[in-house]
């Protein structure tokens, strides 16, 4: 057996993404290094050229996903598990991903409104958020921080990877 | 009422609402709830339906526009979240205070109410766009979808423990020993007698010294010769033979003859 081949059976045959420390464990009777395995991931990488799928390196290791053109037809499947989450829903997720670590105090002050617990819970829910500590403030008030599960599923490996966001200094009347 | 247009459908006045026309009481509310994600979100639509710049916005403009916005939905009996009052307040503050002389020394002893709603007004509207923005990057489950394989591996024999005959035989030894004990007996009563126990104490104390009260009991004669043995001692003290000391709290119970 080569190795390629075996890293790409592992890849398709595991649910979660598997990173190189993973990887280079489960291939420890093989004695295989780094180099070698970082070797078969791009050629694993090439051979997806021109293929439906495409193996790619999210937060968490490496995943094979169907390449975004064929969502249309792919997400026919999976008809109920489409959802549009509420513009308040998203709000609330990019100030925790933009500004964490913060408190339902600070998402509140930035969005002018009440957080609901319906979309905290629904983000926990989603693992997309975590509790990382309290606040040292009156109340103890949880802090929030997106998980590597975020990240995976927006596609991202870092929050580095995030869309910047406008610049922070006016751009003073453009219009 | 009747004469007044009421509404103009293809240019064609209409005089009274349709009777087949109902407008839900919560039409409105849920247009404004939906459209607007509290109050810096309406703020940011007045400004932005001008075309102007936030840095630019005269507030008193948009105060006007923002209380008759409030002044609509009173109208029409919306419950407003008291967010939206909340922010009307502050805008009223605001334009109150742009219309009074400043006072000089007050000039920087607090955060201008003006460039602090501007700066949050900045700040709404890059989280705003940040939200349009994580929405539009590919997700898991919407755009993307992992592949994943159904791995074909070789049953595998369930890793059970071993039972040896000894076990087997151990194991039907303790299901007969239970069933012995589960067999009916006569019990018969001991009888105890209060009298007996305390001359026993009597002489087990006659030597002088005092004895630590745990000491007086013997466990292995069971509940009811230790409750004896108890009521015993009670009844010495009752009857001043014996005293009971303790030096201090928490240390050893002592018994001692008089």
């Amino acid at each position: 057996m080569i190795l390629p081949d075996i890293v790409e059976a592992l890849l398709l045959a595991s649910p979660e993404p598997l990173d190189e420390r993973q990887l280079l464990s489960l291939l420890a009777d093989e004695g295989v290094d780094r180099g070698e395995l970082e070797a078969a991931l791009a050629r694993l990488r090439r051979n997806c050229e021109g293929r439906p799928l495409e193996l790619v390196r999210v937060a968490g290791g490496w995943r094979y996903q169907v390449r975004r053109e064929f969502s249309p037809w792919v997400s026919r499947l999976f008809p109920e598990k489409v959802g549009r989450y509420s513009r308040a829903l998203l709000e609330t997720l990019a100030v925790i991903a933009y500004r964490q670590p913060v408190t339902r105090g600070d998402i509140e002050a930035i969005r002018g409104v009440t957080v609901s617990s319906q979309i905290i819970r629904t983000l926990e829910a989603r693992e997309w958020i975590r509790v990382v500590g309290h606040k040292e403030v009156p109340g103890r008030p949880a802090l929030y921080r997106t998980t590597d599960k975020f990240l995976a599923d927006f596609n991202l490996e870092a929050l580095e990877q995030l869309p910047p966001l406008p610049a922070d200094e006016d751009k003073t009347n453009t219009d | 009422m009747t004469g007044a247009v009421v509404a103009k459908v293809r240019g064609t006045p209409l005089h009274e609402f349709p009777e087949n026309l109902y407008i839900p009481p919560d039409a409105l509310r849920v247009v404004l709830e939906e459209t607007f994600e509290g109050p810096l979100d309406l703020l940011l639509y007045l400004i932005q339906r001008r075309n102007l710049d936030i840095m630019a916005v005269s507030v008193t403009e948009v105060t006007e526009q923002y209380l008759g916005y409030i002044a609509v939905m009173e109208r029409l009996r919306i419950e407003l979240a008291a967010e939206y009052l909340l922010m009307a307040a502050l805008l009223a503050e605001i334009k109150s205070r742009l219309l009074l002389p400043k006072p000089a020394e007050e000039e920087d002893a607090e955060e201008d109410p003006r460039a602090q709603l501007v700066r949050r007004l900045k700040e709404y509207e890059r989280i705003k766009q940040a939200a349009v923005e994580l929405d539009g990057l590919p997700r898991l489950g919407r755009d993307l979808f992992p592949v994943l394989l159904t791995a074909d591996l070789p049953p595998r024999t369930p890793n059970l423990p071993k039972v040896t005959v000894d076990q087997l035989a151990d194991a039907f030894r303790q299901v007969l020993v239970r069933a012995e004990r589960g067999r009916s007996h006569a019990v018969p009563r001991e009888s105890l007698s209060v009298r007996a126990r305390m001359v026993r104490l009597l002489e087990s104390l006659g030597h002088g010294k005092p004895v630590a009260f745990e000491r007086l009991f013997d466990p292995g004669e069971g509940r009811a010769g230790l409750v004896v043995t108890f009521l015993a001692l009670l009844e010495l003290c009752r009857e001043g033979r014996i005293e009971v000391l303790q030096r201090e709290p928490l240390a050893p119970i002592q018994v001692q003859l008089r």
